[in-house]
């Protein structure tokens, strides 16, 4: 089952049909992958990112932003894919944009001018991968403290680290208060 | 037991008149006083009136609730009214995993409490930390705190909590109570 709004999206959005192994590049910046699990999925150069989500929320009609969050991949060249997720109210349908950035240059546009929401969810996504989104103002710790350093999610932070507030006490027999 | 017979008498220094004594009801002296020791009396008046602090985070709260209300009752263990500030509580129970953002609160709370105090470690994220082991849950809140009594479980069952407060309330009629000292 496919909506009709996917197939205009898929026209409107990324007219020339990619293969599985095409990456976004200059010529063709957005690709559309499939639908995948009843989400249409695209590819995308991040300088696609803003014009494409504002498509999205001014003609496509979706009104809902979900979530932005990211994946690791540590042995790629471009190593984190952020990844977001759109629905609209309307139509039932659910659409995912997709973009790879490098560890040494993990910015991609805020959409908190489109969607007001996302400010809470790039906070999010700021604190567990460190991705930075250029154009948002208050990207302050949300679900980590002030102090925190490295960002837990990734794949190089140590798995048992921990980075208390309050210092240990030296470890005691249960039967000593 | 030491005692004998004492005469019974009224406010003016009277015995009872003659004939107003009802068999069965004349007072034995044996009764009238008993000996203990001040930590035993203290710590038996302690022991009967918990005033629980329930620091609640987690999904072990279910438990803590089906365990004070009226199925399980922790009221017959003088341990039912919780108190929501920690300065009129006496058992701060940890229900739940704290987060290490959470480890500075704790403590707050716990250095808020007066003396005497003791802390119960419900379920296992509050004794060990349980399944978690990362860079966001504190491995156990006696990291921070002493902690009395623990009460392992996922959540533990209700009769476990109401063991673990027996064993609490032993361990409060065991243990010395300093504040009693020679001036009483």
């Amino acid at each position: 089952m496919t909506a009709p709004l996917f197939d205009r999206l898929r026209e409107q959005l990324s007219p020339v049909e990619a293969g599985p192994e095409d990456q976004p590049s200059a010529a063709s910046p957005v690709l559309c992958r499939g639908v995948q699990h009843k989400v249409l999925v695209f590819e995308l150069t991040p300088d696609q990112l803003l014009p494409v989500a504002r498509r999205l929320h001014d003609e496509f009609g979706f009104d809902l932003f979900l979530d932005v969050t990211a994946v690791d991949w540590p042995d790629a060249p471009l190593r984190f894919e952020v990844v977001w997720h759109f629905y609209s109210t309307t139509a039932h349908v659910r659409v995912r944009l997709k973009t790879r950035v490098s560890v040494q240059d993990c910015t991609v546009d805020t959409l908190t001018p489109l969607y007001g929401s996302a400010g809470y969810m790039e906070r999010e996504c700021h604190d567990m991968y460190g991705i930075g989104f250029r154009g948002n103002p208050d990207l302050r710790p949300i679900l980590l403290y002030e102090g925190f350093v490295g960002h837990p999610l990734r794949k190089d932070y140590p798995k048992q680290k921990e980075q208390p507030l309050v210092p240990y006490r030296p470890p005691q027999s249960a039967l000593v208060r | 037991m030491y005692g004998k017979r004492l005469p019974i008498l009224d406010a003016a220094g009277n015995g009872p008149a003659a004939g107003t004594a009802v068999e069965g009801h004349t007072k034995h002296a044996t009764f009238e006083y008993l000996t203990t020791r001040k930590d035993e009396l203290v710590g038996w008046a302690r022991k009967f009136s918990l005033f629980p602090y329930p620091f609640v985070t987690a999904c072990c709260a279910m438990e803590f609730m089906a365990v004070s209300a009226s199925n399980y009752d922790t009221d017959r263990f003088g341990a039912a009214l919780p108190r929501f500030s920690p300065r009129q509580a006496d058992l701060l129970m940890v229900v739940g995993t704290v987060t290490q953002k959470q480890a500075p609160i704790l403590l707050k709370v716990y250095e808020q409490m007066c003396e005497p105090k003791w802390v119960m470690a419900f379920g296992v994220c509050a004794s060990t930390g349980g399944f978690y082991q990362n860079y966001a849950s504190l491995p156990g809140i006696d990291r921070i705190i002493p902690v009395d009594i623990y009460v392992p479980g996922c959540p533990p069952r209700p009769e476990m909590v109401i063991d673990g407060i027996m064993r609490l309330q032993e361990k409060i009629a065991n243990s010395r109570h300093p504040i009693i000292n020679e001036r009483f």
